[in-house]
């Protein structure tokens, strides 16, 4: 995939719903079940989800201003939080109490708002973190060299394979500090995909990303639905979200507010009010009393 | 105030500090403690103690010491002190010959054996609790109330300390393991201005909170603040904390020696008050004065404008800044206040013990720590409420478990709460992400 | 003033045992902070476990000296679970002060009198070495070796054990750190959610690390009291403080460093404790005396101690990049 070449306009999943697009819809084959989801923080409601589902190998857009919640969601999906109430399934399995790390053993990976590339090491063994199959990261393998160093190897094709997809293969024995942002970006989602996941979960992936990567970013993400994966994603950025995004999921308030198609969902009366608050149409001076109508 | 005038103030507070401290050491060269009935003076080890009852001290009382094949003894001179010089290092057994005691006293805590090691300093102390022989049984009830005073007393002293760890902490996010030398500090001023130097000690023992403050002052301009501007790491400056902790013990040392010395008061007498509760008018007073110092720091904590600004700070920082707090300059007012409430505490801490020993601080570091973790890490209020709990907790845990151990009560609580409550009890609990 | 005797006690302590003992536990250490980024201050309290360990389970169960060492190191891995279990989840400085007082409390413990019959409280214990003397391979008469290295046939057998301990903890170490476990802890260092959300159950990884470098503290531990009493005056808190020293003055997050620093930290005590009191004699410290000569090295040595983090906190064989504790 060159740079160089105009990007196509990818090809939108569509009949993904079952029913009319509202909040809480049911899919024709959801791989993450949310159900009555909720979390307090010192007497704020943060999180408030009903019920909601995310369609299997779909790009899905989770989109709100800030506060709605959508970060905390991610965390109590991803067992790094724990949910006041509420049960959720993913790929059938029940995840509610399942520790975060369990959680990315099953299939469903994260990625971070703050990129958690680890600087202290190289690009290569940020990548080779990521094998779930490496016997030696276990304390009596890792004594033997000789019971590990073949999975080694195959870890390290795998992962220069990976690398040299998202353009990074000439920085693997770089300390990942010394990558920009949208690298170390890169780098964090390319080490995801090591462990094989089924669904990956990014928030933000654009953010602090210079432009001229954006396109690259968005032809990887668009690749992992091509090779079967599940995609759900954080973002602001409404021109990406409307570029790639096969469905739409509104927060607001830590409650699903909307649902839908990209364009369709943009226009929402609903989605509106969230972003630019209801009385966007009318004179400030009408609201607060100013001006006597 | 131009400029030149604030320059010329800020180094003439450093040479003041600084010909303090030479003042300081030069005195201490040729400090000698009290004298005592002494034998075995050819030797370079010595083992020595004090005789006394209610604070009356007792002569012509035998003592013997014995061990690494030489044996001698000495009775107590008008003071109550005794000396025996022992010509190696190592184990030797103290024996109080009970029978040069006067009727109806007889050593009633640890026996009138005793072992003691002479270490590497060449000096150790042995101390006798003497009581009275018929012991009136006293009630439960009555102990648990007179435990629980002594326990308000520590409390009280102790909350001194903790407050100012506290408050370092919540402002600069150290934790300060050096906080414990800052209290023996305080005691060994207080030393140096009543015995060495002679004044009276109503006198000697505001100077010595004073010189804390000033020695607080000058550890954040010469130390923190330069190092929190080259950016070190918190885990950076606490490892460096230890490091002056360790300097500053042995600097303590180095001046007073390996035994304890004894400020004017420590042997006030103790008056039985009610059921079990016997305390000296030192006892009182540095309970009254705990409390009203306590008292001031809180009115200055929540009503002036430093107050609030230092607790604006250990909130957010970045946010106190750009409402235009001068964080640098409350951070500098922070230390000179913890390390004043440390001065004092050290001083009461000299009189509870009862004496002032170069490591005094660091057998109370972690109970300040404990206090301080209970109370809530950065928070003054939940220092105090830690402190008086721990001291509280302390004291009458000795009715139940051995008196050697009764500061492992306090430790298992601090490792309780860091499990349970981490914030502690007033602390609050911190939003992930 | 005797040079000759100033330096060839300094060279002599190169090879001491507690030179030794230190090597092991600011290797256990490296373990601990250097590699795994575990701010353990209980250091004391892991090498009063291996060294009560060793010496009870010879005086109170009649344990030939190989058992005892392994009930020390038993007792170790208990101690790292006990401690473990609720304290790994903690944040950094509030695992300094658990393990801190967890130390104290081995301390206390062992020093109340109310345990006397098997620890000895104050007065410790001692005479628990003839299994181990009984051992010993080597037999000769006075003192064989060469310049400051001579040794009994008893030292030199604390020598030689001394020394196969290291070697083989340094050999199991180095293996660790090349490996992929080391690596994922190494990552745990940085950025502990990072290592969880790719799947690693970092809770464990921890305990492992604690109980590694808990084995070789106590192992450490032992070295201190093989060659005659163990006394719980040994174990305060200033023992950690001297190990984190040795450790940082080697290199934290080095697999070498830690034995290096060991040997290069007991030199300069050695050499400033012969030193010291020399040149206090011959007049050129003023007018302190022979005991304040001495204290004036663990002056130097807390100074020490600040100067290295403050501008060399990576120690001698460290890279400054690769540590996660400075900024």
């Amino acid at each position: 995939m060159s740079s160089k070449e105009p990007l196509s306009t990818p090809e939108k999943t569509t009949g993904l719903h079952i029913g009319e697009a509202l909040p809480g819809v049911k899919k024709v084959d959801p791989i993450l079940i949310v159900d009555k989801v909720s979390k307090d923080f010192g007497g704020l409601r943060a999180v408030d989800v009903d019920h909601l589902e995310i369609p299997r190998n779909a790009i899905t857009a989770l989109i709100g201003p800030n506060g709605a919640g959508k970060t905390t969601l991610f965390n109590l999906l991803t067992g790094f939080d724990k949910p006041d109430t509420g049960t959720w399934e993913f790929d059938g399995s029940k995840l509610a109490g399942i520790p975060a790390f369990k959680v990315a053993q099953l299939g469903e990976v994260r990625t971070f708002q703050l990129t958690k590339a680890l600087s202290l090491l190289t690009v290569l063994e940020n990548m080779k973190l990521g094998a779930k199959e490496q016997k030696g990261e276990k304390l009596l393998y890792s004594l033997v060299p000789a019971l590990w160093k073949k999975q080694e190897k195959l870890i390290e094709q795998k992962a220069l394979e990976i690398l040299s997809r998202f353009k990074l293969a000439e920085k693997k024995d770089d300390f990942a500090a010394s990558l920009s942002g949208g690298q170390r970006k890169l780098l964090e989602m390319a080490r995801a995909l090591m462990i094989d996941p089924t669904l990956v979960m990014l928030d933000e992936p654009m953010a602090g990303v210079n432009p001229a990567l954006t396109e690259s970013l968005l032809e990887h993400i668009l690749n992992l639905k091509d090779q079967g994966l599940t995609v759900l994603f954080i973002e602001h950025d409404m021109h990406m979200v409307r570029h790639i995004a096969d469905w739409v999921v509104v927060m607001a308030e830590g409650k699903v507010v909307a649902e839908g198609p990209p364009d369709k969902v943009m226009k929402e009366q609903a989605v509106v009010d969230a972003y630019l608050g209801s009385h966007q149409d009318v004179d400030l001076g009408v609201v607060t009393g100013r001006i006597k109508k | 105030m131009s400029l030149d005038t604030q320059l010329i103030g800020k180094r003439s507070i450093k040479s003041a500090a600084i010909s303090l401290l030479i003042a300081i050491a030069g005195s201490f060269w040729s400090f000698q403690p009290a004298m005592a009935n002494e034998v075995g003076t050819e030797f370079d080890n010595r083992i020595s103690g004090n005789v006394q009852f209610e604070g009356e001290p007792l002569e012509g009382v035998l003592i013997r010491v014995s061990g690494q094949g030489y044996t001698n003894e000495v009775t107590t001179n008008s003071e109550g002190k005794w000396r025996i010089g022992v010509p190696e290092q190592g184990d030797y057994e103290v024996v109080l010959d009970e029978s040069t005691l006067p009727d109806g006293i007889s050593v009633v805590e640890e026996g009138a054996t005793q072992q003691v090691n002479v270490g590497k300093s060449g000096r150790v102390t042995k101390n006798f609790f003497l009581g009275e022989s018929e012991r009136t049984t006293t009630s439960v009830m009555d102990q648990l109330i007179a435990r629980s005073i002594y326990g308000l007393n520590f409390g009280l002293m102790l909350a001194l300390a903790a407050i100012g760890l506290s408050l370092v902490f919540g402002t600069t996010g150290l934790s300060n393991f050096a906080h414990a030398e800052m209290v023996t500090f305080g005691a060994v001023m207080a030393l140096l201005f009543s015995v060495v130097l002679e004044f009276p000690i109503w006198i000697a023992i505001p100077l010595a909170v004073i010189a804390s403050g000033v020695m607080g002052y000058g550890l954040d301009s010469g130390l923190w603040k330069p190092l929190r501007k080259r950016g070190l790491g918190l885990v950076q400056l606490m490892i460096l904390s230890i490091g002056l902790s360790l300097t500053a013990r042995y600097i303590f040392q180095f001046f007073i020696g390996g035994e304890t010395s004894q400020i004017p008061g420590y042997d006030a007498k103790k008056m039985n008050l009610f059921g079990a509760v016997a305390l000296s008018v030192v006892d009182i007073v540095s309970m009254i004065l705990s409390t009203v110092v306590i008292l001031v720091f809180a009115f200055w904590l929540l009503y002036t404008k430093i107050g609030k600004a230092t607790r604006a700070i250990s909130d957010n920082a970045s946010l106190a800044a750009a409402s235009g707090i001068d964080v640098d300059r409350v951070i500098r007012i922070v230390w000179v206040v913890a390390a004043s409430l440390a001065g004092l505490a050290g001083v009461l801490w000299a009189y509870f013990r009862p004496g002032i020993k170069w490591d005094m601080g660091a057998q109370i570091l972690l109970l300040m720590f404990a206090a301080v973790t209970l109370g809530g890490l950065g928070t003054a209020f939940g220092a105090l409420i830690g402190a008086l709990i721990v001291g509280v907790l302390i004291e009458t845990s000795a009715l139940v478990i051995p008196n050697d151990l009764k500061y492992v009560g306090a430790l298992v609580i601090l490792i309780g709460i860091l499990l349970f409550r981490p914030q502690g009890i007033l602390g609050r609990k911190e939003r992930i992400g | 003033m005797d040079w000759l005797i100033i330096l060839s006690n300094t060279a002599g302590s190169m090879l001491s045992p507690i030179t030794m003992a230190f090597a092991l536990a600011a290797l256990g250490l490296a373990v601990h902070f250097g590699f795994a980024g575990l701010l353990n201050f209980g250091v004391a309290g892991f090498m009063a476990i291996g060294a009560y360990g060793y010496v009870i389970s010879i005086l109170t169960f009649g344990f030939p000296w190989w058992a005892a060492i392994l009930v020390s190191i038993g007792a170790s891995i208990i101690f790292a679970i006990i401690l473990g279990i609720p304290t790994l989840r903690l944040r950094g400085d509030y695992l300094a002060i658990v393990t801190i007082a967890a130390a104290e409390i081995v301390r206390l413990l062992f020093l109340t009198t109310a345990f006397t019959p098997v620890t000895g409280s104050a007065l410790g214990l001692s005479g628990y070495h003839n299994s181990f003397r009984g051992a010993n391979p080597f037999e000769w008469d006075g003192k064989r070796g060469f310049g400051p290295w001579t040794y009994t046939a008893t030292e030199f057998w604390v020598l030689v054990i001394g020394l196969i301990m290291i070697t083989v903890s340094l050999l199991f170490v180095w293996r660790l750190v090349k490996s992929p476990w080391g690596r994922v802890i190494k990552g745990i260092r940085e950025d502990e959610d990072a290592v969880r959300a790719l799947g690693k159950n970092v809770f464990a990884y921890k305990m492992q690390a604690l109980i590694i470098g808990g084995i070789l503290g106590a192992l450490g531990g032992v070295m201190m009291v093989l060659p005659s009493s163990v006394l719980p005056a040994s174990f305060v808190t200033a023992l950690t403080f001297f190990v984190w020293t040795a450790l940082l003055l080697g290199g934290a997050a080095t697999v070498f460093g830690p034995v290096l620093g060991a040997v290069l930290f007991w030199i300069l005590q050695a050499f400033l404790a012969n030193l010291l009191p020399a040149l206090s004699d011959i007049g050129l410290l003023g007018g302190i005396n022979n005991q304040q000569a001495a204290i004036m090295r663990f002056i130097l040595i807390g100074a020490g101690l600040m100067l290295l983090v403050i501008y060399r906190p990576q120690g001698i064989l460290g890279d400054k990049k690769e540590l996660t504790f400075v900024k």
